[in-house]
């Protein structure tokens, strides 16, 4: 009883969109990849949402801000 | 000698040739100094994501340099005393990558379809009627490359709105 209600909520742990083979790159330039890791607001979505790794998510950070700085990226939307 | 990628905005109210120019001097700036300017990628006229120094559009110049430290700084020099330039930013990159960067992708793939992208459309046009500014609003429409990109834009106000707060339900 027990094993089974623990099942029901048992998710798969997704894998870093970033790795493996045929992963895309991380460029400040590449504003549809950029797009879905940004909230409704504009910020930067936490990694435990998106399953991104940490070595990734540190790189993808570093690329949004980038977007942001030379005014392709929104630093808020409201 | 290192890499270098630097972007830069110029401001709208020059002409793609004077862009052009500007970025040729850039170029020859760097030849000078003994590095080179490996390519030069016009991103054209875009619309800035948010305002920057009082402009909401800008030319955007992307250019790969090969070129001595001291040159990238002696560059990144005049684009600060330069009044065309809105902003700049370089990055030390490993390679020069090879063909077009995924800004220009993008724009071949066209941008119909994209979410993101009308509900920023939308946004832009509500705020362009607040302000009652006429005069971006002309070449902006005339520019519009297919009916599809610009149709959001004049739907905005009724397309956009009831999509967000449902959005943030699901979320």
């Amino acid at each position: 009883m027990a094993a089974t209600a623990r099942r029901a909520f048992f998710r798969r742990r997704k894998s870093c969109p970033f790795s493996g083979p045929n992963a895309p790159t991380i460029d400040y330039k590449d504003l549809r990849l950029l797009q879905r890791f940004i909230s409704e607001r504009g910020k930067i979505v936490p990694s435990r949402i998106t399953a991104v790794s940490s070595k990734k998510q540190r790189i993808l950070s570093q690329a949004i801000k980038r977007a942001r700085f030379i005014g392709l990226l929104p630093y808020v939307i409201d | 000698m290192p890499y270098y990628e630097t972007v830069f905005i110029a401001r709208q109210d020059m002409s793609a040739a004077q862009v052009e120019a500007m970025a040729d001097g850039y170029g020859e700036l760097i030849a000078e100094q003994g590095g080179s300017l490996v390519k030069r990628e016009m991103w054209g006229l875009r619309t800035l994501a948010y305002r920057m120094s009082k402009n909401r559009r800008g030319h955007y110049v992307m250019m790969h340099l090969d070129c001595p430290p001291a040159a990238l700084s002696e560059m990144e020099r005049q684009m600060r005393i330069s009044e065309d330039v809105l902003r700049y930013m370089s990055v030390k990159i490993e390679e020069i990558p090879e063909g077009p960067s995924a800004m220009l992708q993008q724009r071949e793939r066209g941008e119909r379809g994209e979410r993101g992208e009308r509900g920023e459309r939308g946004e832009r046009g509500e705020r362009r009627g607040r302000d009652g500014d006429s005069r971006e609003r002309a070449p902006r429409e005339s520019e519009a490359a297919s009916p599809a990109s610009a149709s959001p834009a004049s739907a905005s106000p009724a397309s956009a709105e009831p999509a967000s707060p449902a959005a943030e339900g699901a979320n």
